[in-house]
Parts: C-alpha cells; structure tokens; sequence
C-alpha cells in the first residue's frame, strides 16, 4: 500500500492513511465522516456515486475507501472492482443497508475487505475501519 | 394478504434505524387498516415493491420529528435536503431489510422522497393500507405498508 503523508506523533513517523468515503446521501457522508476517530486517517473527498467516486480516486489516490452500494449513475459493485483495477492495495469496507448475504458476498468477489450494515453505532463503524487498516 | 411476518420485517427496519442511529428505541402504536389514500406528513421515504407483493412502503415523518432525530445524531444541518435524506436512509434500512427476509420473491426499488407542505401518495380505488405508528419521545411517525 503506497504511503499518505507521513506525520510524527509521539516522536514517531506514523503512517497517515487517506480516505475517500462514497454514499448517496450527504448526511451519511457526514456522519461516517463525523464518527471516524482516527487521527492517521486523512479525508481526501467525498463522492455521491461510482463514477463521481472514479474521478476522485484518481485525483486523490486513497488508501481507505468506504463505499455505499445503491446509488445512482454507478452503483457501488461496479465502482468496487474499477477502483480495485486502478491500485489493488486499496482498503475498501462496504457501509450498506443491503444486508443480504448475496450481496455481501458479490462486494468481496469484487475487492471489497469489509462488510458494514447500515444502521451502524459509531464504535462499529471505527471497529471496522480499525480491522480495515490492521 | 399480508402475512404478519412480512409486516414484521418492514417494521424492525424501521425501528431498528431508531434504536441504533439515535439510541433510543421508538416504540409502536396500534396498527390499522385503511382504504384509500392515507395521508403523510411533509417528509416520505417511499419504496416501490414487485414480484410476490405488489405496491409500496412508505416512511412519513413529521419535520419536528427528523429535527430531533438529526440532533440525537449529532448532525448540524436542519436544512430540506437534510430532512430528504434522512426519510431516504429509513426507507433504505427498510429495503435492506425486506431483500435480506424475503431474497428474490420481491423485487425492491432504490429508495425514493416525497417532500413538500402537502405531499400525496395515490394508490388504486379499494387499496387497502396497514398504518403502524412508531412513536419515539413526543413525536409520531407513521409506516404505510400497502402491498395486495
């Protein structure tokens, strides 16, 4: 995995991981953006769907990406798998209320690391990312 | 007609989106039926329902309602889109839930919003709607299930 800006904390050099985080709707994107707690994670953008989303990633080059699955123009499966093409190492954990196995299941086959059902409290969303980032 | 498990399942996306996003549970008032076209409140989350079931669920919710809830959030924008897609997500937890209970007897739409001082749903002469109330701290929201 390519390297965000690295900052010292603690006298430490500490990896800080850039995140892109993609929802439909804003007040999701804020909220994931709100909850996150993680000081090496650096938001980069936001996207509203798959093909906003490509466009940013190749602008921006995150490490971290945290995808919805329905969306309009492009849905999150499909995006999935072209971000996947443009840099393999890319961390990805799908924030869905499509909680069917099915569909699960599809988001891994395409490069997705992690699996998050909507609604989520704030602690699952960090432990998630945490696993994510490990 | 609808079997109570099915009812169940879109009523648990509903009040499970309460329990989680605001912790604090909603809970459910008497249900009823009606014929005709119920109405709803300023903000509507709608999903549309083929396949074994024909029709449509609807989240409608009060704008006082969604104000507080997006303060037990921690969210700061009160603004029309924000209400929108707050409705929206509901509907989405609703939807999540129904393809995870019932797979591929039912093939559900994206979510979408109805809005405005005085929004209406029409359905067809002699539809009958199931009204649940899911009622959380003072307020009243209403899920409108109506499937043949």
């Amino acid at each position: 995995m390519r390297n965000g800006n690295a900052k010292a904390i603690n006298g430490n050099a500490k990896r800080c991981f850039k995140l892109m985080i993609v929802d439909d709707s804003n007040l999701m994107r804020r909220r994931i953006e709100r909850s996150q707690q993680f000081e090496d994670l650096q938001l980069v953008g936001t996207a509203g769907n798959g093909l906003e989303a490509l466009e940013l990633f190749k602008k921006t080059d995150p490490d971290v990406v945290t995808m919805d699955i329905t969306m309009p123009r492009m849905d999150g499966i499909e995006c999935i798998g072209q971000l996947v093409a443009l840099k393999p190492a890319v961390r990805i954990l799908v924030i869905s209320a499509l909680a069917d196995k099915a569909t699960a299941v599809e988001a891994m086959e395409r490069g997705a690391n992690g699996f998050l059902e909507k609604p989520f409290t704030d602690r699952q969303l960090n432990e998630a990312i945490a696993e994510l980032m490990r | 007609m609808l079997h109570e498990q099915e009812l169940k399942t879109f009523v648990e996306g509903t009040t499970n989106f309460f329990e989680v996003t605001a912790q604090q549970p909603a809970s459910i008032g008497s249900p009823y039926l009606m014929e005709g076209s119920p109405a709803v409140h300023e903000y509507t989350g709608v999903i549309n329902i083929s396949g074994k079931r024909e029709g449509a669920v609807y989240f409608t919710a009060p704008k006082a309602m969604l104000t507080v809830l997006l303060m037990k959030m921690q969210e700061n924008d009160f603004s029309h889109e924000t209400m929108r897609d707050l409705v929206g997500e509901v509907a989405n937890m609703i939807s999540g839930n129904a393809r995870r209970d019932f797979g591929r007897d039912f093939v559900i739409s994206v979510p979408s919003v109805l809005s405005g001082e005085k929004p209406q749903i029409r359905h067809k002469p002699g539809m009958r709607s199931f009204i649940i109330p899911i009622n959380w701290r003072s307020h009243s929201a209403k899920l409108i299930v109506a499937l043949t």
